[in-house]
């Protein structure tokens, strides 16, 4: 990657964390090859993983990991937006809201006593929530983790004044791509792979498993014809409804899909090739 | 100065803050903040299939998802009564080196470092003394490369399971990281002279170091839960003397032992407990920097980081080269009702988990003990422990030594999101 730069001056980037595990932050410093080009070519004016000094904004680049979960997220993440001229919602908690979503179609006060013995003294919202759907969000970037080469495609693609070069291809394509013998057709496993964005390079059916939807849903997707499919191979009970139901459960296809699914499996219907549920 | 007063702690995984209170020179006052909000996830284990369990858990911190894999699997497997194979074993036990190996270099060189070298960040260090950072990049890079060519990706791998690997890793990539690690074998050594050069701040404590033991091998995942005031326990019987409770004004739940003493889980702990198990090249980098056991000063875990760098690049090395699997990548699962404990050494200390299923093997029940919540109350100790050599210093340098002390323990925030807004009131 070659970070040539089309720019009069270093653009001025922040990272900021909210509700997540770190991973997609660590993704930017696991860029051991081009940490230091990067570091070259852009200001990184607020990170706090990486460093103490906090330059002021406004920046140019905001990149956001995590969702909103808490009241003081839900503002501080205001005064983000305004601190920031391009905002980027990073990983699949930013995008849409990531694991912890979970608890949206639970109760989450009961969450709340299962884990705290005084759940009174926490701060919580009821929805752990998208960037987008609390401010308005320049480019999102699927992932749990994100691909790392995709962000700094992204930051490449900033500094150059062009668009990101971002293929719309699910992870099926990229199992073709990449002569992997298809889990769902040579093994019956159920796999998201059909209907999920690709930009991990189908790592889970290359594993011998199916993809359980760290990217989120593609945009050529059609979950409805998946869930008929999947369904009915499920190897315990709910097993497509809760593939659905995972890392990026909160996506509307997704919560759709997943309440398709969890109605299916009370009824086996046959599966996409004819054959009989077991 | 009335205060110290860190509102966002730098280089640490997720986000805290630190508050100092003095009065008259005396603190009256130490508070932790963590900000880090909390994420519910031993409430939506509760139901999903035991196979969904290392995926989800994976997910509670990005920069040691191994150990959330391997504690999680090593209980389940307890409840199921499943064994793995030697082999199975040895895998995994590789994918815990590469995960040491990249978070160790990402501790020493880009989150503790620059506070001995008296830079805000690695990437300032990296315009002062490059050949340092991109060594350490260099270094840190064949931990990530080894955990992509078995589980797919560094951070959230996907071939773990309960029973074993998805499938086993080709051969030939990890064959093509040999050279890389002889390297950075010879690297590690060298970060380990260097390390024992450092201008380290004093501060020697009476610490109940806490680790996994095992007789044959440096404890990782398997092994007895070892006190150096004495306690061996089984991991079954963990909580028998390690509990977590909520404290009164504190709203946090608090690792302690039964007694009510607080403990050290992390490198000092695994090096001072079992450095007879280390492989001959990090005993000799002991030897050979004499450096003296046990090491009683916090900042100085960067000492021990570095010696385990040695040691788990060694075994990576023979791990790599023994690799040739014979039997099935994982068992196939009889499921039953049961219950089970495991426990790992994650890169910052133990971590223990629980798990109860059906006989679906559905999630009834889970616990989780992740290092940082055990350590906290340790952390606050050695504050209260730093602050009366602080308090005389210029704000600015009395500021850098309680973070860095903060630092030093790799604290990973967003893992250890069961205590918030923690407060300690002087009780004199």
């Amino acid at each position: 990657m070659v970070l040539t730069s089309k720019q009069p001056q270093k653009p001025k980037v922040a990272v900021y964390k909210f509700s997540s595990c770190d991973g997609c932050q660590l993704s930017l410093l696991n860029l051991e090859d081009e940490l230091l080009d990067l570091a070259a070519a852009v200001d990184i004016s607020y990170f706090l993983e990486a460093t103490r000094t906090v330059k002021p904004g406004p920046y140019d680049i905001g990149i956001v990991e995590g969702s909103i979960t808490t009241p003081h997220e839900a503002e501080r993440i205001k005064d983000v937006r305004q601190d920031c001229k391009y905002l980027i919602a990073l990983g699949t908690c930013a995008t849409a809201g990531g694991i912890q979503a979970l608890r949206n179609f639970a109760s989450v006060n009961e969450y709340a006593r299962t884990v705290y013995a005084h759940p009174e003294y926490l701060e919580y919202l009821e929805k752990s929530t998208s960037i987008a759907e609390n401010v308005p969000v320049d480019l999102v970037i699927w992932g749990c983790p994100i691909n790392k080469y995709t962000l700094l495609e992204v930051i490449a693609a900033q500094l150059q004044n062009r668009r990101p070069n971002f293929p719309p291809s699910p992870v099926c394509l990229e199992c073709k791509r990449n002569g992997t013998v298809c889990v769902v057709v040579a093994r019956g496993i159920p796999c998201l792979g059909p209907v999920v964005h690709g930009g991990c390079g189908a790592l889970c059916p290359a594993n011998g498993r199916g993809c359980y939807g760290c990217f989120g849903p593609s945009s050529v997707a059609n979950f409805s014809a998946l869930v008929e499919g999947m369904a009915p191979r499920d190897r315990y009970p709910q097993e497509t409804a809760y593939l659905l139901r995972g890392i990026s459960c909160h996506a509307p296809a997704f919560r759709t899909a997943a309440e398709q699914a969890l109605k299916l499996s009370a009824k086996p219907v046959p599966d996409l090739w004819g054959k009989e549920p077991k | 100065m009335n205060t110290i007063e860190v509102p966002a702690l730098a280089r640490v995984e997720g986000e805290g803050g630190l508050y100092i209170g003095l009065q008259n020179g005396k603190v009256v006052e130490i508070r932790l903040d963590i900000y880090e909000p909390p994420r519910f996830f031993e409430g939506f284990l509760v139901g999903r299939y035991l196979q969904d369990v290392p995926d989800i858990t994976a997910r509670i911190c990005g920069i040691c998802p191994v150990a959330y894999q391997m504690s999680s699997v090593t209980a389940l497997e307890k409840a199921l009564d499943l064994e793995v194979s030697p082999q199975v074993y040895a895998l995994r036990r590789l994918m815990y080196c590469a995960e040491y190996i990249e978070s160790h270099a990402l501790h020493i060189y880009l989150l503790q470092a620059p506070d001995l070298l008296g830079q805000p960040s690695a990437l300032d260090l990296a315009a002062v003394a490059p050949q340092v950072v991109k060594d350490a990049l260099r270094m840190k890079k064949i931990g990530n490369e080894i955990l992509k060519a078995i589980g797919g990706r560094s951070v959230h791998p996907v071939n773990v399971c309960v029973g074993g690997f998805y499938r086993w890793p080709e051969l030939a990539p990890l064959k093509k990281l040999l050279p890389e690690l002889e390297w950075a074998l010879e690297a590690a050594k060298g970060t380990v002279r260097w390390s024992v050069t450092l201008p380290y701040p004093q501060l020697d404590q009476d610490y109940d170091f806490v680790a996994i033991h095992h007789p044959d091998e440096y404890g990782v995942i398997n092994g007895e839960v070892w006190s150096s005031k004495g306690s061996h326990l089984s991991v079954a019987e963990y909580e028998t003397r390690y509990l977590e409770e909520h404290v009164q004004r504190s709203n946090a739940l608090h690792g302690h032992t039964k007694d009510g003493g607080n403990y050290l889980v992390g490198p000092l702990s695994r090096l001072n407990l079992n450095h007879a198990q280390l492989l001959p090249e990090a005993q000799k980098a002991l030897d050979e920097n004499g450096i003296t056991l046990p090491i009683t000063n916090p900042y100085k875990s960067l000492v021990a980081r570095a010696v385990e760098m040695v040691h788990f690049y060694a075994e990576a090395i023979a791990l790599i080269k023994a690799y040739e699997p014979t039997v099935p990548a994982h068992l196939d699962l009889k499921l039953k009702a049961g219950e089970g404990a495991g426990a790992s050494e994650a890169p910052r200390g133990l971590l223990y988990h629980r798990y109860r299923i059906d006989e679906q093997g559905r999630v009834q029940f889970a616990k989780i003990v992740p290092p940082t919540a055990q350590n906290l109350p340790r952390i606050e100790q050695d504050l209260f422990a730093l602050a009366p050599q602080i308090v005389a210093l210029p704000q600015e340098q009395a500021t850098l030594t309680a973070e860095h002390l903060v630092r030093s323990y790799d604290p990973c925030i967003s893992c250890a999101t069961h205590f918030l807004k923690l407060k300690i009131e002087n009780k004199e």
